[in-house]
C-alpha cells in the first residue's frame, strides 16, 4: 500500500527542481510577510539594549495597562467559555428550526469591523446613546471607562469558543449523553462527566483564541476606551500612545510583549494540533 | 416486568417511522424485534427506553403508564448499537458510571461499588480488565461492557440496539449464548433490535416482525414458521 | 424580530437531553444583549437621519474615496493572499520538507498577533529608511500601497486554512486519472486540480476581503491616513466619533454593515452549495 503510493507520488508529481522553486518561494514569502514584521518588533524593542527595554515596561502608564489587560481578559475569557459552552449544548445537542440561521448570528462579530462594534456600544452608551441619559442619572459610566472596554472585547470574542465547540460536539453525536441519561444521570452530571471531558481540548483551543482576541483587540477597545492614560489604556491602545509620542522604542517594547504572547498561543495552538488533533475541530480563526 | 405497547405511532418531519404499533410481552421473556433496516426497529426501542418520545399511544412497565416518566427514571438497562461506552473513563468507571450519579442515601460508597463492578466483570467473563480504556478493547470485549455497564443498577428490563451488529460470525456466536444465560440469571425482561432472521430465531422466545412501521406478527419462533401471518413475513423469514 | 419564530422548539422533541429550555434561553439573551441590539442601534440611529441627510454624510466625497480604498485595497490583498495562500497551501499539503510543520504553525500567525503589533512593524519595515523600503524603488508607507500590504499580512491565513483541508482531500486520484489520460501536469493543474478547489479557494478569498474591509488596527500605522488618499472607512468612522459627529459615523458605520451582511451572505451561498455539490447536505 505504502509503497504503492509512493510510486503514484513520483509518477504524478512534479518535477524535483519544480518542487524546490515552489517551495523555496512559499518559504521566501512567508518570511517577508510574516516572520520579518515578528522579527521586527523584536529587532525595535531591544534596538536601545535590555536595560531601556526594562526602564520602558517599568513605566506606570504602561504597568497599568498591563494590569488592564489582563483584568480586561480575566472577564471576557471566562464568560466567553461559559457562553460559548451554553450555545454549542444547544445547538449541538438538540434539533430545532432556524439551525443554521441562528449559527450565522453567533458568527456575526467575526464579520462586523471592530470598529462599528465599538460604535455600538458607544451609540447604546455614551453621553447621546439610548441608555446613556439613565446612566448618567445614576452615575455610571460605560463609555470612555472600563465597563465599555469589557463589552467591545466580549462582542469581538464572542464567537471563538462556540465556533470550536459547535462541529465538535456534532461530530461526537449524542450517543454518549443518552447513556448516561439511560444509566440515570441528570442533565448537569450528563455535562460534566461525559460531555466536559470529551470536548475538553476543543475548549480549551478556544479559549486560547479568545484570550489572543482579548488582550490583542485593539479597533474596538480604541473606539470607545477614550485614551486616559494610566486608566483606560490596553496594551494595544498603550502601543498606539508610544507610537505617536515617537516614543518608538517604548511602542515596540509594548508590542514585544504582546508579541511575545503570540508565540506563546502558536505554541500551545500548535502542540494542542499535534497531541489532540481527533479532539479539535480543526484549525480555527 | 411486564412490557406493554399500546398503540404507539411516530412521525418524523413527513416521513412515518411507527404506525399504532401494539405489543404486549409478558415478564421474563425474551423478545426479538426483527425487520428490515428502516422499518422503524431502533425508533420503537428508544421510544420504549424514553429516549425518544411518541407522537401517540403508551408504554406501560408492570401494568404502570411510563409514557411520561423521563429515561433515568425508567428503570431500563440500555445497550446502544455502536456501546457508546465513555471513551475517556476506564472499564470500571464506565461500568460503574449508573452508581457513581445516584444520589443521597441511595448511593452506594466506593466499596459497594466496587464489589459489584467485580460482579458485573464475572458476569460477562471480562475479570481483569478494569483499567483498560475503551479504546483499548476489542469489539466483543466493548460489546460486553457495554452490557455490564447497562445491568449495574439492577434493572428489570434490558433494551438492545443490534447488540452484535458490528461483530464477527465467532464473537457473535459466544455472545448470543452470553447473552441468553445472563437474561436468563439475572431474570431480566429483555427486547433486542435485530435484522438478522437466524439470529432472532435463535435467542428469541417470541418475534415481532416489524414491516415499515407496523407489527406484521409477533409470535414464537416456530409459529412465523410454520404459519406465517402475511406474505412479507413469508418471503422474509424464508 | 423574526428570532421569535426560531425559539419555539419543536413541539414534538426529538432530542432527549436536557437543557434545551436553558440553555436556549440564555443564548438568546446573550446574543441579543451582546450583538443583536447594539448592532441594532446602529442601523436605528441611522433610520433617524433621513434618506437625503443619510446620503450625503455617508455618501459624501470624503467618504466615497475612503470605501474605494479599503474596498480596493481588500481586493488587491485577497487576490495577491489566494496566488500565495494556494500556493503555500499547496506546499505544506503536498511536500514533505524540514520545517514544513514550524512553517504551518507560523502561517496562523497573524490571527494570534495584535493588530497594533503588526501596524507598527509593518511600518517600521516598510518606511523609505525600513529593511524592505529602503529596497523599494517606490515608496510604499504612508500611501495607499501601504493599506494593501497590511492587508496582505492579516488575510494570508484566511485563504491558506481554507484551501488547505480541501486540497488534503482531494487526494491524488483524480490527478493520476488525468495523467493516465495523457494530461501534461499544467494542464492537470488548470484543468483537473483548480476547478476542484475553485470553491474553497473563493471562499478563502472573500473571507480574507471580507475581514481586510473591516480591518482598522494593523493599517492606520502604514497608511498616513491623508483625507481622500490613503484614509481607510473604518478610520474615517474614528476620525468623525472623535469630533463628535455621531451621524456621519453612523451612516458610513451603516454603510460597512449592509457591506459585512452581503459578504457573509455570499460566503455562506458558496459553502453552501459547496456542500450541495459534495453531499454532504444535512
Ligand atoms: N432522527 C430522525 N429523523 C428523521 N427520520 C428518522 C430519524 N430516525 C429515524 N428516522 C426514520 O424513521 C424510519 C425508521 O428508522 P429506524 O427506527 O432507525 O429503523 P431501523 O432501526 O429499523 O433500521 C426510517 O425511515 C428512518 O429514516
Ligand atoms: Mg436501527
Amino acid at each position: 500500500m505504502s509503497r504503492a503510493q509512493h510510486t503514484a507520488r513520483a509518477a504524478v508529481g512534479e518535477p524535483g527542481a519544480v518542487r524546490l522553486v515552489l517551495i523555496l518561494l512559499a518559504l521566501g514569502w512567508l518570511a517577508l510577510v510574516i516572520l520579518l514584521p515578528l522579527f521586527a518588533v523584536f529587532a525595535q524593542a531591544f534596538a536601545r539594549g535590555w536595560s531601556t527595554y526594562r526602564d520602558t515596561i517599568a513605566q506606570p502608564d504602561t504597568l497599568a495597562a498591563i494590569r488592564l489587560t489582563l483584568i480586561v481578559a480575566a472577564i471576557a475569557v471566562p464568560v466567553n467559555t461559559v457562553f460559548g459552552i451554553v450555545m454549542a449544548w444547544t445547538i449541538a445537542k438538540h434539533d430545532f428550526r432556524g439551525k443554521d440561521f441562528f449559527v450565522s448570528l453567533i458568527d456575526l462579530p467575526f464579520s462586523v469591523s471592530p470598529v462599528v462594534a465599538g460604535l455600538c456600544f458607544v451609540l447604546l452608551f455614551g453621553r447621546n446613546g439610548w441608555f446613556g441619559s439613565w446612566l448618567s442619572a445614576h452615575d455610571i459610566q460605560v463609555v470612555f471607562a472600563v465597563p465599555g472596554i469589557v463589552l467591545a472585547t466580549l462582542f469581538v470574542t464572542f464567537p471563538f469558543v462556540a465556533r470550536e465547540l459547535i462541529p465538535l460536539m456534532t461530530a461526537q453525536g449524542r450517543d454518549e449523553e443518552e447513556a448516561a441519561l439511560t444509566l440515570g444521570a441528570n442533565g448537569w452530571q450528563t455535562f460534566w462527566h461525559v460531555t466536559l471531558p470529551n470536548i475538553r481540548w476543543g475548549l480549551l483551543y478556544g479559549m486560547l483564541l479568545t484570550n489572543a482576541r482579548a488582550m490583542g483587540e485593539f479597533g474596538a477597545v480604541s473606539v470607545i476606551s477614550g485614551h486616559i492614560r494610566g486608566q483606560t489604556n490596553t496594551m494595544p491602545l498603550q502601543v498606539e500612545v508610544l507610537y505617536n509620542e515617537y516614543n518608538f522604542t517604548g511602542a515596540f517594547a509594548v508590542a514585544s510583549l504582546l508579541a511575545g504572547l503570540a508565540l506563546v498561543t502558536l505554541v500551545v495552538k500548535t502542540a494542542l494540533e499535534w497531541r489532540h488533533r481527533e479532539q479539535l475541530a480543526g484549525a480555527g480563526h | 416486568m411486564t412490557i406493554s405497547i399500546e398503540n404507539v405511532s411516530k412521525t418524523f418531519d413527513t416521513q412515518s417511522a411507527l404506525n399504532g404499533v401494539s405489543l404486549a410481552i409478558e415478564d421474563g421473556a425474551f423478545v426479538a424485534l426483527l425487520g428490515p433496516s428502516g422499518s422503524g426497529k431502533t425508533t420503537l426501542l428508544r421510544i420504549i427506553a424514553g429516549l425518544a418520545a411518541a407522537d401517540g399511544g403508551r408504554i406501560l412497565f408492570g401494568g404502570e403508564d411510563v409514557t411520561e416518566r423521563p429515561v433515568q427514571k425508567r428503570g431500563i438497562g440500555f445497550v446502544f448499537q455502536q456501546y457508546a461506552l465513555f471513551r475517556h473513563m476506564t472499564v470500571a468507571q464506565n461500568i460503574a458510571f449508573g452508581l457513581t450519579v445516584m444520589k443521597g442515601k441511595d448511593k452506594p460508597d466506593r466499596a459497594a461499588r466496587d464489589r459489584r463492578v467485580q460482579e458485573l466483570l464475572e458476569l460477562v467473563r471480562l475479570p481483569g480488565l478494569e483499567k483498560r480504556f475503551p479504546a483499548q478493547l476489542s469489539g466483543g470485549q466493548r460489546q460486553r461492557v457495554a452490557l455490564a455497564r447497562a445491568l449495574a443498577r439492577n434493572p428489570s428490563i434490558l433494551l438492545l440496539d443490534e447488540p452484535f451488529g458490528a461483530l464477527d460470525a465467532k464473537v457473535r456466536k459466544e455472545l448470543r449464548i452470553a447473552l441468553r444465560e445472563i437474561h436468563d440469571r439475572v431474570g431480566l425482561t429483555s427486547i433486542f433490535v435485530t435484522h438478522d432472521r437466524e439470529e432472532a430465531f435463535a435467542l428469541a422466545d417470541k418475534v415481532a416482525i416489524l414491516n415499515l412501521g407496523k407489527i406484521e406478527q409477533f409470535a414464537p419462533p416456530q409459529e412465523i414458521e410454520s404459519a406465517p401471518a402475511s406474505d412479507f413475513v413469508r418471503d422474509f423469514v424464508s | 424580530m423574526a428570532t421569535a419564530a426560531l425559539l419555539v422548539p419543536r413541539r414534538k422533541r426529538r432530542s432527549v437531553i436536557p437543557g434545551f429550555g436553558l440553555t436556549m434561553g440564555l443564548t438568546v439573551v446573550w446574543l441579543s444583549f451582546l450583538v443583536l441590539i447594539p448592532l441594532a442601534a446602529v442601523f436605528a440611529r441611522s433610520a433617524g437621519l433621513g434618506w437625503g441627510h443619510f446620503v450625503d454624510v455617508g455618501l459624501s466625497d470624503r467618504a466615497m474615496r475612503a470605501y474605494r480604498l479599503s474596498f480596493g485595497g481588500s481586493l488587491a490583498a485577497a487576490a495577491i493572499n489566494s496566488v500565495f495562500g494556494l500556493l503555500i497551501a499547496w506546499v505544506l499539503v503536498r511536500y514533505e520538507f524540514p520545517g514544513r510543520r514550524l512553517m504551518s504553525a507560523f502561517v496562523d500567525l497573524p490571527f494570534a498577533l495584535p493588530t497594533a503589533v503588526a501596524g507598527i512593524a509593518l511600518t517600521a519595515i516598510y518606511a523609505d529608511t525600513g529593511w524592505v523600503g529602503r529596497l523599494l524603488p517606490f515608496p510604499v508607507a504612508y500611501k495607499p500601497q501601504g493599506v494593501v500590504v497590511a492587508m496582505v499580512f492579516i488575510g494570508l491565513p484566511f485563504v491558506v486554512r481554507t484551501v488547505e483541508p480541501v486540497l488534503a482531500d482531494l487526494g491524488k486520484g483524480i490527478e493520476e486519472a488525468a495523467a493516465t489520460l495523457g494530461a501534461g501536469r499544467l494542464t492537470t493543474f488548470w484543468r483537473v486540480i483548480l476547478p476542484e478547489i475553485a470553491p474553497a479557494l473563493l471562499t478563502g478569498f472573500a473571507l480574507a476581503f471580507a475581514r481586510a474591509v473591516g480591518e482598522y488596527g494593523s493599517v492606520i500605522f502604514i497608511a498616513g491616513n491623508v483625507p481622500y488618499v490613503s484614509e481607510i472607512a473604518p478610520l474615517l468612522i474614528v476620525t468623525q466619533l472623535e469630533q463628535f459627529d455621531y451621524e456621519g459615523a453612523t451612516a458610513i458605520a451603516t454603510v460597512m454593515l449592509a457591506a459585512s451582511f452581503l459578504m457573509l451572505f455570499v460566503i455562506n451561498l458558496i459553502q453552501g452549495r459547496e456542500r450541495r455539490r459534495l453531499g454532504q447536505e444535512a
